[in-house]
């Protein structure tokens, strides 16, 4: 189907909008900052938006769509922005994606629709993910939630159970709800939202922003359960056969943190990410004794990894106190799979960027805490199968410094749990689970997608994964019904 | 929110607690536990299952008031709430017919091998059970472990019940009776599964050890539980808790388990600081009728 050209509001003349300088969003000043856990990019004001908005050139063949993974109607969203309807823009947004004041914060645009925004050729691209982020928190403001968008639809009285309510199961819940399916999302933690609620900071994606979103999922029909574990709690034949869901949707994420196994890591004041970003996101160890998961406070904290979960831990080790936090990656920075915006960031508020190097060993005291890193320093040599050019150690280049805490960020592996209790899933050598495109597992009526398909990857690449399953979810029970009839 | 149906001191410090929890009652096997939180602002913490009842839907939890959250937990009475509570987690235990089983535990460990040695007697095993404790006051639930195993015998510290000494010393009296065990399960203090491994290690007896590590979510995802058994990394969470005794390096599990010693003492004063003065304000209000 074609998409019609959306109506035009922008009045600035076409040669006058080249000329018009992309909008900086506000954040909080970068000491100040390194200090709270307060979100740091403030968002832009409603002039700022509309000004941004108008640097839109109106492609003729808008390339930003094909870049987004959930293919939101950017060039449409815009023009409204450009009308000043900012509460129609949110609708808009919401056709395609159930949480854009999450999308607008963490997707990596610069590597999405903004990468191929026309004007970033000779420009710099739309802001469109401050965009999507500005009309999102807007339309949250003034309360306007998708119910009003999709109202109603009819029951189609059937049943499917969502395992896991981090991005991708969020998505296919969004999507079934406005089908007529009866979605119950089950979580083992004690709070929804998966990874956005245990590894993405406060200061990153504001919690609250997170409770709003699942709540307006809730009136839209979508049932929430807590300190459940599908696996053990109840199994899948069980849901399936016992409980009656027709369809089942596993969206576990990558949950097995990786370790780098060399001597040392087992030592006091080292963690996994995972557990790092865990007490202090999802407990709130840094309201300690307020709170009642304790976190160390480290003041020479290095982090090991190059992603946004190391700008993360060590952004959050910065806001713990650390008198210096570190990143020790293997490779160079340009190598770094980090979001830009986190790397800069992560830089302003006072992180140490240690590239090319790679640790061998952690050392201990003998209370068996950790004390220092022995390190090598590394250089690129040639590229590897992953395309990037492979770190080789430095002959005589090992050096040891001192630090009193370790996180490691280097990837996870996939959670055992749903293979030790359902064989019948068929799982890779990696243990992930084998799905095809559209997320059909080798169990008749359950579908996978997100991080516990591909391995770790993106929030929006995870939403976009729930998309697709849950298009072929509403065949399957489409198909069920038809032949049962 | 999770109801407490039943709350009872049954030793000093020493709370038995029964939770209204159909789904965890029907699935629970031997060996393995919940993940619970007191209170909105509490730390996740993992405590075996003792004993289930599927038909009235409960599951029964032995809680000794050692830290902050243990301690707030046993101020809660029949009819409280938890916050949080999930399960069941962790791998069943292994049970088959060895022969002689031997369960060692204790502390409110015995409430934990009480189903272990029930499930090893109804596997065919002849189950003889050794409980450790301090003093006499400090045993639990010896009655029911009287009723499911063929024997029960006691050790304590001060010798004001059974063997005055350590259950290391009992199980020696059983060999030297000529009793051999086949197979013998320990749960309780590291120390005391650390010296019960090093003991069975030399005669050759395997031995199940049940790991308590800290954790935070208790599901694989956060490795905060690892362990070192057989000089490879494990997560307690999700491939035990229980463990080749003979392979556990307790040396590491102990250090990490004193990983946050200083923050928890200062949690537990700040806690028991409060309650002083919870305390207080209801005796004023005693003192000062309206």
């Amino acid at each position: 189907m074609k998409r019609e050209r959306p109506q035009s509001f922008n009045t600035v003349p076409m040669k006058e909008r080249l000329t018009i300088p992309r909008q900086d969003m506000p954040e909080q000043d970068a000491t100040l900052r390194s200090a709270n856990f307060l979100e740091v990019n403030l968002g832009l004001t409603p002039e700022q938006a509309v000004i941004e908005a108008q640097r839109c050139i109106e492609c003729k063949n808008p390339t930003c769509m094909e870049g987004c993974p959930v293919n939101i109607k950017i060039p449409d969203f815009i023009q409204l922005i450009c009308n000043e309807d900012f509460i129609g823009a949110a609708k808009k947004i919401k056709e395609d994606n159930s949480l854009p004041a999450i999308c607008g914060r963490v997707c990596p645009q610069e590597t999405q629709c903004e990468e191929i925004c026309v004007m970033g050729k000779r420009f710099e691209p739309v802001a469109i993910g401050r965009l999507e982020r500005f009309v999102a928190d807007y339309a949250m403001q003034h309360g306007n939630g998708s119910e009003e968008i999709f109202g109603k639809p009819k029951s189609t009285g059937q049943k499917v159970a969502i395992v896991g309510s981090g991005p991708a199961g969020l998505a296919v819940a969004s999507d079934l709800i406005k089908e007529g399916h009866a979605v119950t999302v089950f979580e083992a933690l004690h709070e929804f939202g998966g990874v956005l609620v245990y590894g993405i900071p406060e200061f990153r994606l504001p919690k609250a922003i997170l409770r709003e979103e699942v709540a307006t999922l809730e009136t839209m029909g979508v049932k929430f359960v807590k300190n459940f574990i599908v696996g053990r709690t109840m199994t899948i034949q069980e849901l399936m056969a016992d409980e009656g869901y027709d369809a089942v949707f596993l969206g576990l994420g990558a949950g097995l943190p990786r370790f780098m196994n060399i001597p040392g890591e087992n030592l006091n004041g080292v963690y996994s990410a995972n557990e790092f970003l865990t007490r202090s996101n999802l407990m709130r160890g840094y309201e300690f004794p307020e709170w009642d998961t304790p976190l160390y406070r480290a003041k020479h904290a290095i982090i090991v990894g190059g992603g946004n979960t190391a700008m993360d831990a060590v952004r959050t080790s910065k806001r713990l106190g650390a008198d210096e936090a570190s990143i020790v990656y293997r490779r160079s920075e340009e190598e770094m799979p980090a979001r830009n915006e986190e790397i800069h960031h992560a830089k302003e508020e006072g992180v140490k960027f240690m590239n090319l190097v790679n640790p061998i060993e952690f050392i201990g005291d003998d209370q068996g805490s950790v004390i220092a890193a022995k390190c090598l320093r590394m250089e690129l040599g040639e590229p590897d199968e992953s395309g990037r050019r492979r770190p080789v150690p430095m002959e005589g280049s090992e050096f040891i410094m001192d630090v009193d805490m370790v996180v490691i960020a280097v990837g996870n592996g996939s959670n055992p749990l749903i293979s030790q209790t359902t064989p019948e899933i068929e799982t890779n050598k990696w243990g992930n689970i084998v799905a095809d495109e559209d997320g059909r597992t080798s169990m008749d009526g359950v579908f996978a997608g997100g991080d516990i398909v591909s391995g770790g990857a993106t929030v929006i690449l995870a939403m976009g994964a729930g998309r697709k399953s849950a298009i072929a979810i509403n065949d399957y029970l489409k198909a069920k019904v038809r032949s049962s009839a | 929110m999770y109801k407490i149906l039943k709350a009872e001191f049954i030793a000093p410090n020493v709370k038995s607690f029964i939770l209204e929890a159909p789904h965890i009652a029907k699935k629970r096997q031997a060996g393995q536990f919940v993940m619970l939180r007191v209170h909105d602002k509490g730390e996740r913490i993992p405590i075996t299952i003792a004993d289930s009842n599927t038909e009235e839907g409960w599951i029964n939890i032995i809680v000794q008031g050692l830290g902050k959250t243990s301690a707030h937990l046993n101020t809660l009475e029949t009819g409280d709430h938890l916050q949080d509570l999930v399960g069941p987690l962790g791998l069943p235990t292994h049970i088959e017919n060895w022969g002689t089983l031997v369960c060692i535990s204790g502390g409110v460990g015995t409430a934990e091998a009480l189903p272990i040695a029930a499930a090893g007697k109804a596997a065919g095993n002849r189950v003889i059970s050794i409980i450790g404790a301090r003093n006499k006051d400090l045993i639990i639930a010896q009655d029911q472990m009287a009723e499911v195993v063929d024997e029960v015998r006691i050790s304590t510290d001060d010798g004001s019940a059974g063997r005055h000494g350590l259950v290391t010393d009992v199980l020696q009296d059983l060999m030297d009776e000529g009793i051999k065990p086949d197979m013998i399960v320990a749960i309780g203090p590291l120390p005391m599964m650390e010296a019960v491994s090093n003991q069975t290690k030399e005669i050759g007896i395997p031995t199940m050890v049940s790991l308590n590590a800290i954790m935070v979510d208790g599901t694989g995802m956060c490795g905060a539980c690892r362990a070192t058994v057989g000089g490879k990394t494990v997560f307690v969470c999700v491939d035990g808790p229980e463990f080749d005794g003979h392979q556990v390096d307790f040396k590491e599990l102990g250090s990490r388990q004193r990983m946050y010693k200083k923050q928890e003492e200062e949690s537990h004063k700040c806690f028991l600081e409060r309650q002083m003065k919870k305390m207080k304000a209801e005796q004023m209000k005693e003192e000062v009728p309206a």
